[in-house]
């Protein structure tokens, strides 16, 4: 289910200035689908002949955006920005929209189920997330699955996990500027 | 933290829909998902103009990245060449790696001709690249091994062609668009490259593992004859690659042939050259038809 824009406790906590300033809807609605499209499309320019070296950033600040905003995106958006995702990524097409999906669902599962959580609680799911992401992603990628292969994708989804809580910071501070009363009114 | 209240659908019918509508959405999308994978993976080429018309629109940015990540390498090698004796000991070093490489290719080409002239008085030309260009990216968040270029068909470049940078074999084109293409990276794991010993006739397979080596996977079994430090090169098999371009040094030597380096690392060259299929002919030939069975016309015949 979908949050209302701002509550009255946001409207005061967001941004100094006068009392006729709102949140901007244009602005709130679309920084975090801008982000995550941009996170989708930076890896592309890294070149990694090696072994995958770049987290998948994409998935991480959808992820971020998700377990930091829960009420934020609908359940289905994993479709569109999977969509994109796999249009960069070299995965084959409709893996992400798959994952990214199932993701959704599992969260909003894990959410229903334990409703309080905390930081540490937050990272540990989103750990699990990662592995399971790029693992699953690995699966599905059209290769045959090798020990070597296997064992060139662990620095990627430990370095992952570790950058999570960065990740967490920087959503915070992206929905602070989403939310930051920019619109002047009357 | 606690959950936001919002989120509770309580007794109101109507959030109790849409939260149920949500499940449903979210459950046919990744239905849909599923079903675009698996056409993916059994077609892999049904959703090639989309993600051509997005690698068309993501390379001009790409050249601007591979520009300062040439500058990078060229300023990391300055650093590293005062760290040990002054800048030119890096560029001395890259001469003398290519010399060596020109070396191991120049015996190939030696047994090359001596085995054709004993053959016949086959004449060899020289091979005018398609297009030169740079690379522009790559799949780096995924397992697979991809790069992008930033040339397509509107430059010539067709799938299949091999790419070559000056130190030697990159890879193979895999998709192409209007203005940029998809090329198969050696390292990949799905990529297979005939390859021979450059001093000797030695045939075997170089095939990606996935993680940087590739395994060279010897065609006649037996008593392993290589040697750490041996220079593989194509040998032509296939009608895809010319041969006799470097391509690995074993490193490491295993019951059925080895484990071994890459010559020509994508990350560290600027540019690359796409070249034409060597034989066209053999590439037809070993490829299998749609159908493989003699239609009614051609048994009549």
């Amino acid at each position: 289910m979908r949050d209302r824009l701002a509550t009255p406790t946001q409207r005061r906590a967001y941004g100094r200035g006068g009392i006729n300033r709102v949140t901007s809807p244009w602005r709130a609605n679309t920084v975090p689908y801008a982000s995550i499209l941009l996170g989708s499309l930076l890896p592309i320019w890294v070149l990694a002949d090696v072994m995958p070296v770049v987290p998948p950033l994409g998935f991480l600040i959808f992820l971020s955006w998700r377990v930091m905003r829960p009420g934020l995106f609908p359940l289905w958006v994993g479709v569109p920005l999977g969509a994109f995702d796999d249009l960069f990524s070299g995965q084959p097409f409709g893996s992400a929209i798959l994952l990214w999906s199932l993701t959704m669902i599992a969260l909003e599962l894990i959410e229903t189920r334990f409703p309080w959580r905390g930081f540490w609680q937050d990272w540990f799911t989103a750990s699990l997330a990662i592995i399971l992401y790029i693992c699953a992603a690995m699966v599905v990628s059209g290769a045959t699955v090798t020990v070597f292969m296997a064992a060139a994708a662990v620095p990627q989804i430990l370095f992952s996990v570790l950058l999570y809580p960065l990740f967490a910071r920087l959503i915070a501070w992206l929905d602070k500027f989403r939310l930051s009363r920019s619109r002047r009114i009357g | 933290m606690a959950p936001p209240s919002s989120r509770r659908s309580g007794f109101s019918k109507k959030q109790q829909y849409s939260v149920f509508t949500g499940y449903l959405l979210a459950t046919l999308g990744a239905l849909v998902g599923l079903g675009l994978l698996a056409i993916s993976l059994w077609q892999p080429s049904v959703f090639q103009p989309l993600r051509g018309a997005a690698g068309d629109a993501a390379s001009p940015v790409g050249q601007a990245t591979a520009t300062a990540r040439a500058g990078g390498n060229n300023t990391w090698d300055t650093l590293t060449g005062y760290w040990n004796a002054g800048s030119q000991n890096a560029e001395l070093r890259r001469e003398v790696e290519i010399a060596r490489i020109r070396l191991a290719e120049a015996q190939a080409v030696e047994t090359e001709n001596r085995r054709l002239k004993a053959l016949l008085g086959l004449a060899d030309e020289a091979v005018e690249p398609i297009v030169s260009a740079r690379l522009v990216g790559s799949s780096a968040s995924s397992a697979r091994r991809f790069a992008y270029i930033g040339v397509g068909k509107s430059d010539g470049v067709t799938v299949g062609m091999p790419v070559h940078s000056e130190r030697g074999v990159i890879g193979r084109v895999l998709e192409t668009a209007r203005a940029s293409s998809r090329v198969l990276l050696l390292t990949d794991s799905e990529s297979v490259l005939p390859v021979r010993r450059a001093s000797d006739q030695t045939v075997a397979f170089a095939e990606g593992r996935g993680d940087g080596l590739v395994r060279i996977r010897l065609i006649n079994l037996g008593l392993n004859p290589l040697e750490i430090g041996d220079v593989f090169v194509t040998s032509g098999a296939g009608g895809y690659y010319r041969p006799g371009v470097a391509v690995a040094v074993l490193n490491e030597k295993t019951s059925d042939g080895g484990i071994a380096r890459l010559i020509a690392e994508p990350s560290a060259t600027n540019y690359i050259s796409v070249e034409p299929i060597y034989e066209p002919l053999a590439v037809e030939a070993s490829g299998v038809r749609e159908q493989d069975e003699l239609t009614e016309a051609e048994l009549g015949e």
